[in-house]
């Protein structure tokens, strides 16, 4: 047990971007509406970015920009990780926007943000 | 009695999910005369009640109370769920290797060649930007496009034909609320804030896309920033000055542009690359504006993507359209 | 290297392109361009099966000018052929079937972006049945995921909307997960190429250490992609989805996107995991069961459902058990049934939600099954589409859905004693139970108690209706009549895969 607390506090980045991974999934998850249940994949996905980051990260070493044609590699920190969140953060743009404009004109239709009651209401409806 | 102010609404609708009840279910007057107690009334409330037979009545009590007990088995289950998730993921964390250390398993030959030859092999000394549009170029591409598809789908909820749209988004002006009256017309802070603001964000925006290869940047952060100053242009002097240089058209010809030029590019240097030609790209200088090849144009491309659709989502989310 | 070698590649990124174009395109260009790409990658895919068929083998294209583990790279072998042009041959027929639905039901001036998202979702499927890179994969699924969302929503109404709304939060919460997996596995192996971690990831299990990370990884990626394939348990926004969208949408979700994400958990767990991890972990168990519940439990939802589209998207949910209980037999024979399987299911489905949508255009726009008495007679191709399309799902001899579980039933017969039990019982109930649905359903469009009110109406003449059924229906039948040559191939294709 103390093993696993001190490689917890070691590893604290990781530690808080899984503690934040499973408040996300909470909200996304226990949540009925909609903008909470957004802002819950925000979650999401900002903590497997901060974990992604933290893969990356090499204590003492330099961003992986090459200076002064020193290209040491023992220099500079991991490139990759820094790559992908980037990939994410646009991805996770994208989504957001299209889970809010459909948010939009859920709200537009029913008046209202609960998924639950918007299903019940557009079950009544007839298409 | 919900006549409180904006703010307090909002927080209730962002809470509850609501906005004002009353609304679609029966107006007050509505109600009022439904609860005086004329015989019509007393007949109409009759009537709605013993429609209904016993058996269809019991029905609807236990589709409630199933509903009901669903609803706290889910909520049940969905706590034990999460806990257990993140009690497995708290574990999965205590047994990977230790953060920020020299030997952990990611730190391997990519890393190193990534690093050391990043200069000699793209032409960049910004080993991120030579990592995401030329050694892994082809997720790059798929990256811009996720972005391109996002838009569409936003077009496709969002556009509002020019001619019906008289109210912003919204068709029905009943649901405007009090949006048009935060409609900065003669905001003079604002005003003289985004004179001095939007050209700066664009320079700055043009700058760190120009710099991508040899500073942190790119086309990305580079295209928000151009995008950030076309959103504050339209909120300060509104849409009418942006439509001037930024309408429809624009937008769908730089957009097409923009992933066109970018796409060919990557196909010609995949292409060249693949089949072992010599793909006739001059590195350029490194650490120099001119330099990286063909990742100076495709963040270029990237960059005035980028903004574009910025500043779309913003203005369909705003009134519907460019 | 040759010409053919560049067809993959230029497939994919070409397709984008085509995306792109089709945005700013009127609809009936776009249209145009869009079918005629489609077409060209039809053939552009068989050249490529051609070609490996031929040098019996696979080979790597590097997507630039570095090598696998610094570059991406995509890997095309006789399988990976053979997927791209089935998928892209059902998406042309899919598109084709049901064109005169997509202008009817989505808005006019945004017709054009459903060939956009028609495009995009076929460069993605590419991707994804080519990537041999798992960040590509993760790139490719939300393009997927996105476009598959918008393709259900161009048909614009307040169901679409709630039922589009409750799959991309699904989807994402599958991406979310699969991504965590991604993380989590370069966090222990630094690797992103498939070869590359599959090297790492057997060095890891010899030794011993971060067993419980692997199982979790192998939880993660599992639980992601079925989630987004709409494994048993996860399956409740299929429906709606499915349902609810235009007939063309119905067609290609089912019949091609589930596929998809199927066809990444196969990679991961061939060629990333390989099979002697997937065992010891006992993950394939799990999806052996979560499989054979969804066989039996999307044919009841099923046969509960008085809505035809409905119906046939329950249906899909119990189609895609099979090929979960394929995977899950962890035998090569389990796997040459769930492949028999991905395509079967890709020929089948689409043809039956096209000729749903001929149905319903000859009753009225009625989904349900009471309106639809007769249709088959006013609708005589669709009819007989439709009864082709169901006798191949109930398992009929010369139909492909035949093949599946002669290969399914050989695959479990290999295994141990308890699988093989229940996983016998499960394809026997099963095939009861689509007898049970789709039977009543031909002798409903069949019967001549039509009501009155739709008693005269003839369906119209279209040529690229009638075009798409009949090579639907050729497809089914040759596929079911002479399945060993495809077969065949599939078993070549396993091999080079790594099993």
């Amino acid at each position: 047990m103390p093993d696993f607390l001190q490689n917890l506090l070691t590893n604290y980045y990781e530690t808080a971007a899984v503690i934040l991974f499973g408040i996300g999934f909470t909200t996304l998850l226990m949540h009925r509406n909609l903008i909470k249940k957004i802002v819950g994949l925000n979650f999401m996905d900002s903590a497997v970015y901060l974990f992604l980051a933290s893969k990356g990260y090499i204590a003492g070493r330099l961003a992986p920009i090459i200076t002064d044609g020193d290209s040491d590699p023992s220099k500079y920190v991991n490139p990759i990780p820094t790559g992908l969140v980037l990939t994410g953060i646009v991805v996770s743009v994208s989504v957001t926007a299209f889970l809010l404009a459909l948010t939009c004109r859920l709200y537009d239709r029913f008046h209202t943000l609960d998924i639950d009651e918007i299903t019940h209401l557009a079950r009544k409806e007839r298409d | 009695m919900r006549n409180d102010g904006a703010f307090a609404r909002l927080v209730r609708f962002v809470e509850d999910g609501t906005f004002q009840e009353e609304s679609f279910t029966l107006s007050p007057a509505e109600k009022a005369a439904l609860d005086t107690d004329t015989p019509e009334n007393r007949w109409l409330t009759s009537v709605q009640h013993s429609e209904k037979p016993v058996g269809a009545r019991l029905m609807s009590w236990f589709a409630d109370k199933g509903f009901d007990l669903f609803n706290n088995l889910y909520r049940i289950a969905s706590v034990f769920i999460c806990v257990t998730l993140i009690g497995v993921l708290l574990t999965v964390v205590s047994f990977l290797p230790a953060f920020g250390s020299a030997d952990n398993p990611a730190v391997n030959e990519v890393v190193e060649r990534y690093v050391s030859r990043s200069i000699e092999e793209t032409g960049t000394t910004n080993a991120v930007a030579g990592m995401i549009s030329a050694y892994r170029g082809f997720d790059t591409l798929g990256e811009a496009h996720v972005l391109f598809v996002a838009a569409c789908s936003v077009i496709i909820l969002l556009r509002v034909d020019p001619s019906e749209r008289k109210h912003g988004r919204l068709l029905n002006p009943d649901l405007l609320g009090e949006d048009l009256d935060f409609e900065p017309n003669t905001d003079l802070i604002l005003r003289k804030a985004a004179k001095l603001l939007v050209p700066l964000s664009f320079i700055f925006g043009l700058y760190v896309i120009l710099n991508g290869t040899s500073s942190p940047g790119g086309g990305f952060s580079g295209g928000a920033l151009m995008g950030a100053g076309l959103i504050l242009s339209s909120t300060a002097f509104g849409f009418k000055r942006t439509e001037r240089f930024f309408g429809d058209e624009m937008y769908h010809v730089v957009k097409t542009a923009c992933l066109t030029v970018y796409a060919l590019l990557m196909a010609y240097f995949i292409f060249m690359g693949a089949n072992g030609f010599e793909d006739h790209v001059w590195l350029g200088v490194p650490g120099g504006i001119v330099s990286g090849g063909l990742i100076l144009p495709i963040n270029a491309a990237v960059g005035f993507e980028v903004a574009c659709t910025m500043y779309c989502f913003y203005a369909l989310f705003r009134k519907g359209g460019l | 290297m040759e010409l053919v070698q560049n067809f993959p590649f230029l497939t994919i990124v070409f397709s984008l392109t085509c995306g792109v174009f089709c945005a700013v395109l009127k609809a009936r260009t776009a249209k145009r361009l869009c079918l005629c790409w489609l077409t060209l990658t039809t053939v552009m895919s068989l050249a490529v099966l051609v070609y490996t068929m031929r040098t019996n083998g696979y080979y790597v294209y590097r997507m630039g000018k570095w090598n696998a583990p610094w570059g991406n790279e995509i890997r095309v072998g006789i399988l990976e052929a053979l997927m791209a042009s089935v998928f892209s041959g059902v998406m042309l027929l899919s598109l084709l079937g049901g064109m005169h639905h997509i202008f009817a039901d989505c808005e006019p001036e945004k017709a054009n972006l459903y060939f956009t998202m028609c495009s995009l979702l076929m460069s993605s499927l590419f991707a994804l049945i080519y990537t041999n890179d798992l960040f590509t994969a993760y790139v490719f699924v939300e393009i997927n995921t996105i476009a598959s969302c918008a393709l259900v929503m161009l048909k614009s109404s307040a169901r679409t909307l709630v039922a589009t709304t409750r799959y991309l939060i699904m989807s994402l919460l599958g991406s979310g997960l699969f991504l965590l997996g991604i993380v989590t596995l370069y966090g222990i192996t630094g690797e992103l190429l498939m070869e590359s971690i599959a090297e790492k990831v057997r060095e890891i299990f010899a030794s011993g250490a971060y067993s419980l990370p692997l199982t979790v990884i192998i939880g993660l990626f599992s639980v992601g992609l079925a989630v987004k394939s709409a494994l048993f348990p996860f399956h409740s926004w299929l429906p709606d989805a499915h349902g609810n969208a235009t007939a063309s949408s119905s067609a290609i979700l089912s019949g091609l996107v589930l596929k998809g994400y199927i066809i990444v958990l196969i990679k991961i767990f061939y060629r990333v995991f390989g099979l002697d991890v997937i065992v010891a972990k006992q993950v394939s168990q799990f999806l052996f069961l979560f499989g054979v519940c969804a066989m039996i439990f999307g044919s009841v939802g099923a046969i509960r459902e008085r809505d035809l589209k409905r119906m046939l998207a329950y249906s899909s949910v119990a189609q895609v058990g099979y090929i979960y209980v394929g995977i899950g037999l962890h035998s090569r024979l389990g796997m040459v049934a769930a492949c028999v399987q991905i395509i079967a299911h890709a020929i089948t489905k689409p043809m039956l939600f096209i000729a749903a949508g001929g149905f319903i255009d000859v009753s009225g726009g009625h989904k349900s099954m009471s309106a639809l008495t007769g249709a088959g007679r006013r609708d005589p191709l669709g009819g007989v589409a439709f009864t082709v399309g169901a006798l191949s799902m109930i398992g009929i001899p010369f139909f492909a859905g035949f093949v599946t579980k002669l290969h399914l039933t050989q695959g479990a017969l290999e295994s141990g004693a308890a699988t093989m039990t229940v996983a016998l019982a499960a394809i026997a109930v099963s095939t009861l139970l689509n007898a049970l649905y789709y039977v009543p359903v031909i002798f409903n469009i069949f019967s001549g108690r039509e009501s009155g009110e739709y008693k005269g109406l003839r369906v119209r003449w279209r040529a690229d209706y009638a075009f798409s059924l009949v090579c639907f229906i050729a497809l089914n039948i040759g596929f079911g009549s002479f399945s060993r040559i495809v077969v065949g191939v599939i078993r070549r294709g396993l091999e080079l895969f790594g099993m």
